[in-house]
């Protein structure tokens, strides 16, 4: 595909993903940091945050699996993963992140188990639009250009 | 010859002498933001991701203006590294700052009556790095 066709491609990507919430301006942010000393860097966090979360709901499935559920080492885990899906700019991960907090001070085992089938569900979109994110502004770098940044 | 604690700066490429900031962060996503972030403003950064690296670093490492650490993590939290480096004749006069994805008054209270030069909500932006710039240990 030519330069512009992908720009355009990614741009209109870009804007569904950002209208419904999946990411917010934080992820600009991250954009305005990359630089030549750092070309790659907003693909570097993504890929960190990707890794990091499925590391993260290993962990709050494991924790909710036992029999007398540990809130404390519980709620840890959710705010570990509150705070890098706010630095990557993963709203919805991060407001279902909120909700689970909540849970967690409530002891709410029930309330918790729901939290984390919404927080995978979440996770599983989010990656799926970072991903075709992530190929879309390596085709445009490939192809010579500068990859457009986004707004919400 | 190096300067009193905290004064001594590695040259940058054009020969200015770089500041030094040690990040504290066991995400390796938020440590990766906040080492850009910090690079961004020409910092000269070392990200280690717990407390217990980050008091070996300045035990054998002096040259650093400034502490960044999260508050939340396993073993040791920013908190009690805060504590160790005010309570340190050696440390104490590096400034140190606590972030967090809480918005927890009575943290920051804690925090700042601890010594705390400021108190940093994450996501960290530009300008909260900004903000920081006038506030590094010469």
């Amino acid at each position: 595909m030519e330069l512009h066709k992908l720009r355009r491609v990614y741009i209109e990507f870009a804007e569904i993903v950002f209208r419904d919430g999946f990411l917010d301006n934080q992820y600009t942010q991250l954009q305005q940091l990359q630089d030549e000393s750092e070309p790659k860097f907003v693909l570097q966090v993504g890929t960190l945050f990707l890794e990091d979360s499925e590391k993260l709901l290993n962990e709050l499935r494991s924790i909710l699996d036992q029999q007398d559920v540990d809130f404390e080492k519980l709620d840890a885990f959710v705010r570990k993963l509150t705070g890098s899906s706010a630095s990557i700019g993963a709203k919805r991960v991060k407001d279902v992140c909120m909700t689970f907090h909540d849970c967690c001070k409530k002891g709410s085992k029930e309330g918790c188990r729901k939290c984390l089938q919404q927080l995978a569900a979440e996770y599983r979109l989010v990656k799926r639009k970072l991903e075709t994110l992530f190929k879309l502004e390596t085709q445009i770098l490939a192809a010579g250009g500068s990859v457009p940044l986004l707004s919400q | 010859m190096s300067s009193p604690r905290g004064g001594d700066k590695e040259r940058g490429r054009d020969g200015e002498r770089q500041i030094h900031v040690l990040a504290v962060d066991d995400s390796p996503v938020d440590r990766a933001v906040i080492a850009k972030l910090l690079r961004s403003s020409k910092y000269r950064v070392t990200a280690v991701d717990s407390v217990k690296k980050a008091l070996e670093l300045l035990g054998t490492e002096p040259n650093v203006n400034m502490i960044i650490t999260d508050y939340s993590m396993p073993e040791m939290t920013g908190y009690e590294l805060l504590k160790r480096v005010k309570e340190s004749p050696t440390l104490r006069e590096i400034p140190v700052v606590i972030m967090s994805s809480e918005n927890d008054p009575d943290k920051i209270n804690r925090c700042l009556e601890e010594g705390a030069e400021d108190f940093l909500l994450k996501p960290v932006r530009p300008s909260d790095v900004s903000r920081l710039c006038g506030r590094m240990r010469s």
